[in-house]
C-alpha cells in the first residue's frame, strides 16, 4: 500500500463523535508502523468545531469534504463525495469507525472502488511490512486475520472501542486544514430522509445504574424472565436485555444493552444466557466486575467476565437470589 | 411486487465450531445449519409484502450443495421459486466476490422491484453483502430497516439508527433493503407448505449463465484474503465456576462478590 492512511471521522452536533477519535488514534499507529503519513477526514460542514477537533490531533492535514448534498446523510451523496475524494488523492489506505452510517454506504463505497473493505476490526498487526487486520466472526467465537489481496485504496472499519480514542496523540500546532473540492451537483440523491426522530422519549438510564442483571435469549420465554427479575430485585440493580429479548418484545427496546441499546459500565453486570455477540459486548464492557451464567462453556462472554458460572441457569438464577437475600439481611 | 431475497445458511447458533485443517475456515463436517437469522426476517418481510400487494418472491441463495436445506425450508415458508449459486467456483469469496455473483444473478431475472437480504450473517458477519449489491445493480438502497410501507412508485421505510434514533426514508424502486433482526415475527413452515416446496423451482446458475469469469467470483474474487481463523486468547482470566450443583454455585459466586470483588 502506497499514499497516506486516512482517518474518516463522524461528527454529531457537538463535533467529532468520540469514535472518530479511536479512528485518528488506530491510523497514527498503523502509519507509525508502515510508515504511512496520517490524514484525518471531516465530512459534512456545521457539526460544530468538527474539523478544528481533528486538526489539534497529530495528522499531517485535516481533508474537509464539504457540499450542500451531505447533510441529511444519504449514501449517494456519501459514496460519491468520498469515491471523488479518494480518486482524487489516492489514499492505501481508509480507516472507518463501523457506525451504523459506515456500514450504510462503506460497502457501496468498496463497490465502486472494486476493492478490499476489512468490515468491524478489533485489532491488527504489521507483519513483514504487511497489514494484518483482526476480524471477529462467527459472532465473535474466532478470530480471523484479514489481508488485502491489492495495493489499494484498501477499507477498513474499526468496531468502537477496540482503540483508546484518548490517546490519539495531540499535534504541536494544529494541523492545516485542506478543503476537498468533490461538486456533488451532479449526484442523484435518490433516498429523501423524511424524519429522524427517537422512539421512546422517557427513557430508562440505565447508564447511571451500579448494578445491571441483564437477560438474554438463554431465558427462552417471557415467563421466565421473572427469576431474573427477582435476582435484579435482591442486588438492587436494574434489569436489562440482550437484542434478542427485545427484538421478541419480552422486554422494552430502552432497557437493551449494545450497539443499537445503550452503553453501560456498572460496578457490578450479571449477564444471563447472554452468549456474548460483538453487539453485546460492546455496551457493558466498561463494567467493573461481570458476572456470566450460561450453559455454553465457550460462549464468547466468558471471555470478557471475571466469575463465569457454567450450567442452568434456570436452577442457578433461583439459587443465587436467595444467597444474595441472605448475605443482604 | 417482485422480490428477490438473498438468503445465506449459516452454522446454528449455539453449533460447536471445529476450524478446519487448512486453518482458515470451518470444518462443516455434521455441521447443524440454519438460515441466517436476518435473513430469515427479510424473507418474512418479502412474504408480507407479496401476501398484501401480489407479486412473487424468489430466494436467491450462494452456497454449497447442502445449502438446498435452508433454500427448501425458505421455499417451505413460502417463496415461489429459488436461485442457487451452487457450484464450486461461487465458495469461499469474501463479501465482494459474492455481492459480484449475486447482482449478476439477479440481473437475469426481469422487472425485479426489490431486493431484501438480512443486514448481516451470523457467521462471517461483514455486513456488506446486500449494501454491495445495490451498488452492483445501480440501486438505491436503505440498511437495518424495522418497517416497509408500499407507496407509489416507491417505498418508505424507517431505518434504525444508533441509540435509540430512528429515521423514516422514501426511496423508488427498484432498490435493495437489508433488514434489521426483528422487524417481525418469522413465520413456521406448514407441513403444506413443506410438501409443496418439493414441487418448486431450484435454478442453478454457473458464472456463465451469468457472464462472469471465474476470476471474478469465489476465492479467485476476493479482495481480502483469511489468512488464518482462530480461537480468541482469553483477555479476562475469568474465574470458572462449576453450576452443576446450583447451591454450592451460588455459595461460591456470592462469596467471591462480597470479599473479592467487593461488590455486595
Amino acid at each position: 500500500m502506497a499514499g497516506a492512511i486516512w482517518a474518516v471521522t463522524e461528527s454529531g452536533g457537538d463535533g467529532l463523535k468520540p469514535v472518530s477519535h479511536e479512528v485518528i488514534f488506530a491510523a497514527q499507529v498503523i502509519g507509525d508502523a508502515l510508515d504511512m503519513p496520517v490524514e484525518a477526514v471531516v465530512t459534512s460542514a456545521g457539526d460544530g468545531d468538527a474539523a478544528e477537533q481533528a486538526a489539534a490531533r497529530e495528522v499531517g492535514c485535516v481533508r474537509l469534504i464539504e457540499d450542500g448534498k451531505l447533510a441529511p446523510y444519504t449514501p449517494d451523496a456519501y459514496t460519491a463525495a468520498l469515491r471523488r475524494a479518494i480518486e482524487a488523492e489516492e489514499p492505501g489506505l481508509v480507516l472507518f469507525p463501523h457506525t451504523y452510517q459506515v456500514r450504510d454506504y462503506a460497502p457501496r463505497l468498496a463497490a465502486a472502488l472494486d476493492t478490499g473493505f476489512v468490515s468491524d476490526v478489533v485489532g491488527h498487526r504489521v507483519e513483514d511490512g504487511d497489514l494484518v487486520l483482526v476480524r471477529q466472526p462467527y459472532q465473535g467465537k474466532l478470530n480471523a486475520d484479514c489481508v488485502f489481496t491489492g495495493e489499494g485504496p484498501n477499507l477498513a472499519s474499526l468496531q468502537a472501542g477496540a482503540y483508546l480514542g484518548d490517546e490519539a496523540a495531540r499535534g504541536e500546532s494544529p494541523a492545516e486544514i485542506v478543503e476537498v473540492d468533490v461538486d456533488l451537483s451532479d449526484v442523484e440523491v435518490r433516498t429523501e430522509v423524511l424524519d429522524t426522530f427517537q422512539e421512546v422519549e422517557d427513557t430508562v438510564d440505565l447508564s447511571r445504574s451500579d448494578v445491571i442483571v441483564a437477560v438474554g435469549r438463554g431465558i427462552g420465554d417471557e415467563e421466565n424472565l421473572e427469576i431474573v427479575r427477582e435476582l435484579a430485585d435482591a442486588l438492587g440493580g436494574q434489569l436489562a436485555a440482550s437484542r434478542p429479548v427485545c427484538d421478541n418484545e419480552w422486554l422494552p427496546m430502552d432497557r437493551q444493552i449494545g450497539s443499537s441499546g445503550q452503553t453501560v459500565a456498572p460496578r457490578l453486570y450479571v449477564a444471563v444466557g447472554i452468549s456474548g455477540a460483538i453487539q453485546h459486548i460492546v455496551g457493558m464492557k466498561g463494567s467493573q466486575t461481570v458476572v456470566a451464567i450460561n450453559k455454553d462453556p465457550d460462549a464468547p462472554i466468558f471471555a470478557v467476565s471475571d466469575y463465569g458460572v457454567v450450567g442452568d441457569l434456570f436452577e442457578i438464577v433461583p439459587e443465587l437470589t436467595r444467597r444474595v437475600k441472605e448475605v443482604k439481611g | 411486487m417482485k422480490i428477490i431475497v438473498c438468503i445465506k445458511q449459516v452454522p446454528e447458533r449455539d453449533a460447536r465450531l471445529r476450524i478446519a485443517s487448512d486453518g482458515k475456515s470451518i470444518d462443516e463436517t455434521g455441521l447443524a445449519t440454519e438460515i441466517n437469522e436476518s435473513d430469515q426476517y427479510a424473507l418474512e418481510a418479502a412474504l408480507r409484502l407479496v401476501e398484501e400487494h401480489g407479486g412473487e418472491v424468489v430466494v436467491a441463495c450462494l452456497g454449497p450443495d447442502a445449502a438446498q436445506e435452508s433454500i427448501r425450508r425458505a421455499l417451505a415458508m413460502g417463496a415461489d421459486r429459488a436461485i442457487h449459486l451452487s457450484e464450486d467456483a461461487f465458495q469461499d469469496g469474501d463479501a465482494a466476490a459474492t455481492a459480484r455473483a449475486l447482482a449478476a444473478a439477479i440481473e437475469t431475472e426481469e422487472e425485479v422491484d426489490l431486493v431484501m437480504a438480512g443486514l448481516q450473517s451470523d457467521d462471517a458477519g461483514w455486513a456488506q453483502t446486500g449494501v454491495l449489491v445495490a451498488e452492483r445493480l445501480g440501486w438505491p438502497s436503505a440498511t437495518l430497516i424495522m418497517e416497509i410501507e408500499a407507496e407509489e412508485g416507491g417505498l418508505k421505510v424507517k431505518r434504525e439508527l444508533e441509540s435509540g434514533w430512528f429515521q423514516w426514508v422514501r426511496l423508488p424502486l427498484p432498490a435493495v433493503l437489508t433488514i434489521q433482526s426483528g422487524i417481525n415475527t418469522v413465520r413456521y413452515a406448514t407441513l403444506k407448505g413443506i410438501m409443496g416446496a418439493k414441487k418448486k423451482e431450484i435454478k442453478t446458475l454457473s458464472p456463465d449463465h451469468l457472464g462472469l469469469d471465474a476470476g471474478d467470483v469465489g476465492e479467485a474474487g476476493r479482495r481480502i484474503e483469511i489468512a488464518r481463523l482462530y480461537e480468541p486468547e482469553k483477555t479476562a482470566e475469568a474465574e470458572m465456576i462449576e453450576g452443576d450443583d446450583a447451591v454450592k454455585a451460588a455459595d461460591v459466586l456470592v462469596d467471591r462478590l462480597q470479599k473479592e470483588a467487593r461488590v455486595l
